[in-house]
């Protein structure tokens, strides 16, 4: 079940998507988000689904790793989906007991859901097509023009790189652990949820001295490695803009418009 | 003193931990000189010191007497520390804590992305380095999808992008399966031989020791014996005095003279005990 996890998951890839500069990436992506809250009509979904499709098809990413990725974010959809199906008011489609399902409940919890699927599959688009290292990179530069009011941005995107490259680490080291305390007699599943979360204690505890023992060591290989923050560092490949990334760029304000004038249409 | 790389004079090491009153001695009065080229080994049990003694290398820890020069800096030298690092390499235990990037090329470049090397000779650096440790195809990889022996070559790879003139290996293969301490040691060999870099390899593991120019053995932060491979393990019973072990087939030739079979006690591979026997 840890596996599936695909939040800050990269897939190497070598496609146009993946090719793009990852500033231009972030733009695009922040972009994308804030159109998707423009929408207040499901037309335009038909509109944002037929994007997206074509960006995961042109990113080479298998679209059943894209929806693996929803996955862990099932609980949040359904919860805002029940929440918006039963406390709206309006027209009443059908009662059972003391919850009403109204017309206008079923619509709008539907048309959240959405919103949430394609903003989770859109960013994680972001962090599928890009290598976390160029992602922070993207943030730090897009971040340098605040340094100037005391922004630490290379540390920011510095510790953004570190925790996204432990997330398979510590999710397999969760896993052993688990595995460990369970051939122990460790019941992890059972029980309501008092009991479940109390049961997590001697899976946390173990994780978070681990988490710290890998900081350490980390902090010293990395200061063996002439790691002296961000003064005077240079990259191996540094952010240039190309035509690929205008190009991308300019489809992107396109769609954004696009999908911005059918609220207003 | 020119042809040393590095050169540990009288050097002692206490851990004050806060509340304590006692202090705990890791390295005591240790002189060591290391030439240029050579392949030392650092044998010797856990918590014999000999991890505190490779941080004393290359200045992650100062000595709390003497003096470590590398290259002929001093460790304490704050003006220098950043050339001394860069001189002396550190390889760690687990891989899995010395990798920084998602991408193996990335992890590479990050010593000398810190160094301030420009974009086109860090990647000419990458390039050379992931070729010595034989990784080239795995470039584009995420380190947590490789072999252990595989990321502990990419670690051993991202030092070697710093151009460094000495390599420290602390116990490189104590998490590694037996297949991966095989990669590792035929990695060093060839960085020792081929690459003329001076290797300073900590381990507990007796037979990576056979290869070596020079073995030190320590114990409770003292150096308790010194010499050529063969001058150590041929101190069968000294050694396993000490808690340690010999190579299997040392042992065997030990054992062989004990029973009255007139074998040399300073066997140290398979093949010379057969030609022996």
């Amino acid at each position: 079940m840890l596996k599936d996890i695909t939040i800050g998951q990269y897939f190497p890839g070598d496609t146009f998507i993946h090719r793009l500069d990852p500033r231009i990436k972030i733009l695009v992506s922040i972009m994308y988000i804030i159109s998707l809250f423009f929408v207040n009509s499901f037309y335009p979904y038909i509109f944002i689904l037929g994007f997206i499709l074509l960006t995961i098809k042109v990113s080479k990413v298998p679209i059943m790793y894209v929806i693996k990725g929803l996955k862990p974010l099932i609980f949040i959809i359904s919860i805002t989906f029940a929440i918006n199906i039963f406390l709206t008011k309006g027209e009443v489609l059908f009662q059972i007991g003391p919850l009403t399902i109204t017309k206008e409940g079923l619509s709008q919890a539907v048309f959240m859901a959405l919103r949430l699927i394609f903003l989770i599959i859109g960013t994680s688009l972001l962090t599928l097509t890009t290598s976390p290292i160029s992602l922070t990179d993207g943030i730090e530069k897009l971040l340098s023009p605040f340094k100037k009011i005391g922004l630490p941005a290379h540390e920011l995107a510095m510790m953004m790189t570190i925790a996204l490259r432990f997330i398979p680490t510590l999710l397999e080291e969760t896993d052993k652990i688990m595995k460990a305390q369970m051939a122990r007699g460790a019941d992890f599943e059972s029980g309501n949820i008092i009991r479940r979360a109390k049961s997590l204690v001697p899976l946390l505890v173990p994780l978070f001295i681990n988490a710290f023992r890998r900081a350490d060591e980390l902090a010293i290989a990395m200061e063996a490695r002439c790691y002296r923050g961000g003064e005077h560092r240079t990259r191996l490949n540094e952010l240039r803009l190309k035509r690929n990334d205008m190009v991308a760029f300019g489809i992107m304000i396109l769609f954004f418009g696009l999908v911005i004038s059918t609220r207003y249409i | 003193m020119e042809n040393y790389m590095i050169n540990m004079q009288n050097v002692t090491y206490e851990y004050t931990s806060i509340g304590e009153e006692e202090q705990l001695i890791a390295v005591k009065n240790v002189d060591i000189t290391v030439k240029r080229g050579e392949h030392l080994v650092i044998l010797g049990h856990n918590g014999s010191g000999k991890s505190t003694l490779a941080k004393l290398m290359n200045g992650l820890l100062l000595p709390t007497e003497g003096d470590v020069y590398v290259n002929n800096m001093n460790t304490k030298d704050i003006e220098k520390i950043w050339d001394i690092r860069q001189t002396a390499g550190m390889v760690f235990q687990n891989p899995d804590n010395q990798m920084v990037a998602t991408i193996v090329e990335e992890d590479v470049a990050f010593g000398p992305e810190n160094q301030g090397i420009p974009p086109l000779e860090i990647r000419k650096r990458v390039d050379e380095a992931l070729k010595i440790v034989e990784m080239e195809d795995y470039k584009k990889h995420a380190p947590h999808l490789l072999s252990g022996g595989q990321k502990q070559r990419v670690a051993i790879a991202g030092i070697l992008a710093m151009k460094p003139d000495c390599i420290i290996l602390d116990e490189p293969t104590a998490m590694l399966d037996p297949t991966g301490r095989r990669e590792i040691i035929s990695t060093i060999k060839k960085l020792n031989k081929t690459e003329n870099k001076t290797i300073i390899h900590i381990t507990h593991y007796m037979d990576e020791a056979v290869e070596a120019d020079r073995v030190l053995v320590m114990e409770q932060g003292e150096i308790v014996m010194e010499g050529t491979p063969r001058e150590i393990f041929s101190q069968v019973e000294k050694i396993k005095l000490l808690g340690l072990d010999v190579p299997q087939v040392t042992e065997l030739a030990y054992e062989l003279k004990k029973e009255g079979i007139d074998v040399p006690q300073n066997i140290l591979t398979v093949e010379e005990l057969m030609d022996v026997l």
